[in-house]
């Protein structure tokens, strides 16, 4: 992956930044150009829920290129608190421990890298929120 | 616009062509269909193709096609809709002689998987939905399918065994099919005791990787009238999207476009889904094939995966279906896919589908997708 097309996506892949329909409040991730609810153009960006709940989930046992060090590793969708849906990965528990509809938080995490040259990756992945 | 009809068909058996290029694969398939028309002048091709970009580092496959097989000069369109591919191929084919711009097209797809590794292949097939937030995550093609697998399956109370009627299906069909890539039967106990590849998803429940290509040729259905085989008429070939990423959809069971898709067709053809005597189901994965039954019309919402279970897809079931091995047992080479269904059903309403034959089989049904159903195409074919 080139350093701009990297680059370019990092506010809305480290901060979960979205897009919201000034018309008609529909959130969507990314962000798009027109609604695809009410048809308007006005968007403005919001900074997503850090919250969410397990929609569904997967087991990743063979990789693609560059995530080959995080196999076998779960992939879910997440419902985040205002809404919206993302893809990302569960970490921090046992694969046998996830479950759809568990309490999910965002955080900060490595990704992948590109080769032994290129650059290294960061992005939103998610785990189990700790009862305090 | 013009009535459409297909007059000839040609295919390679689906597997690994480590010697043959991507070129001669194409040709292979192209020329059989030739001959099959018993023509050897056309005006136009669309070649169906996903990966060759990464597969060969090779782009431009239209004219490279036409240049194969002797023809530099004609028109030739390479078009891509991921796995969907093929099937856009056939569809902008149609549009072609249906609005009196040519008359003689062909329409194929060709694939060659193997020349790259398996995670190379993984990461170029998440090329189907958003690179930049969907396969960031590391989810790979068979893993977004395995997230409308477990959603299903607790949804609708389903279990692993009830899962495998697709796969099952498939692979009693293939035994009969002389190009398919795995011609032999699997058990529901084999199956789920095989690997998970993307829970739930089990290794047995997976179409291979594969090499293929797989040729139609059209013409105006009063020009296929002359030619001394059954004609068999394009009576309807429709496609829509839906939501490109799986994730930002709202229903992630709703097969939106086949559903939107199959209502044109339905409407074109002027049938209903109780009028199909055989159907293609595009069946890259068993939920996809239970889905897209649901979507189709053939079962309920949610009992899908029980009807197939339960024998009803069988040549002699409620709905003959995949009935020369579907994606998982015949193979699923990605841009070819979408022909190899037409050429199939074309063998079917020809008669000439031997020990597979479907009784008395007039009204044929295609369904083609790509990415998670981001892409459907549907086609009726049809015995005049």
């Amino acid at each position: 992956m080139s350093v701009p097309n990297y680059w370019r996506e990092i506010p809305y892949r480290y901060m979960l930044v979205g897009g919201k329909c000034i018309n008609c409040g529909k959130i969507y991730y990314p962000i798009k150009k027109v609604c695809r609810v009410c048809g308007s153009r006005d968007f403005q960006q919001i900074k997503l829920s850090d919250k969410g709940k397990l929609v569904s989930f997967t087991v990743i046992r063979s990789p693609p290129s560059g995530y080959e060090e995080f196999a076998p590793y779960v992939v879910g969708i997440v419902e985040l608190d205002d809404g919206v849906r993302v893809i990302a990965q569960i970490v921090d528990c046992d694969i046998e421990d996830v479950r759809t509809g568990m309490e999910l938080e965002a955080t900060f995490r490595r990704t992948s890298t590109d080769g032994d040259s290129g650059i290294i990756m960061y992005g939103t992945k998610f785990r189990p929120i700790i009862e305090q | 616009m013009r009535k459409v009809g297909v007059i000839g068909i040609g295919c390679t058996k689906v597997g690994e062509h480590w010697a043959t290029p991507l070129r001669d694969l194409f040709a292979e398939a192209a020329l059989l269909a030739l001959d099959d028309a018993g023509i050897d002048k056309i005006e136009s091709i669309y070649v169906g193709n996903m990966l060759s970009a990464h597969t060969q580092k090779q782009e431009h496959l239209g004219a490279l096609m036409a240049d194969n097989i002797g023809m530099p000069g004609v028109q030739a369109i390479k078009v891509e809709a991921a796995c969907g591919s093929g099937g856009i191929a056939v569809h902008e084919g149609f549009k072609a002689v249906a609005s009196g711009l040519v008359d003689f097209v062909m329409v194929g797809g060709v694939e060659k998987m193997t020349d790259i590794s398996t995670p190379e292949i993984t990461t170029a097939l998440m090329m189907a939905e958003n690179r930049e937030y969907s396969a960031f995550s590391g989810i790979t093609f068979v893993g977004l399918n395995a997230l409308c697998s477990r959603l299903y399956m607790e949804t609708y109370e389903v279990k692993a065994d009830e899962m495998m009627g697709f796969p099952v299906n498939d692979h009693i069909n293939a035994v009969n099919n002389p190009n398919a890539q795995y011609p032999f039967k699997i058990t529901v106990e084999r199956a789920i005791e095989s690997a998970m590849v993307a829970d739930p998803i089990h290794l047995y429940e997976c179409c291979g990787i594969g090499d293929g290509a797989a040729v139609a040729i059209l013409c105006p259905l009063e020009k296929a009238k002359k030619i001394n085989k059954p004609v068999i008429e394009v009576s309807a070939s429709a496609t829509a999207t839906n939501v490109l990423n799986l994730y930002e959809r709202d229903d992630l069971l709703d097969f939106a476009a086949t559903r939107r898709a199959v209502n044109q067709a339905y409407s074109m053809a002027n049938i209903d889904k109780k009028d199909v005597d055989v159907l293609e189901v595009h069946d890259a994965f068993s939920i996809v094939g239970v889905l897209s039954l649901e979507a189709l019309g053939f079962a309920e919402k949610g009992v899908g995966a029980r009807f197939a279970a339960e024998g009803e897809i069988a040549i002699d079931g409620d709905i003959p279906t995949n009935t020369m091995g579907g994606l998982k047992a015949r193979g699923h080479p990605i841009g070819a896919t979408g022909v190899y269904q037409i050429v199939e059903l074309v063998t079917q309403l020809r008669g000439e589908a031997g020990k597979n034959q479907v009784k008395d089989a007039e009204i044929g049904l295609a369904q083609n997708i790509g990415g998670v159903d981001s892409t459907s195409i549907i086609h009726v074919l049809r015995r005049r």
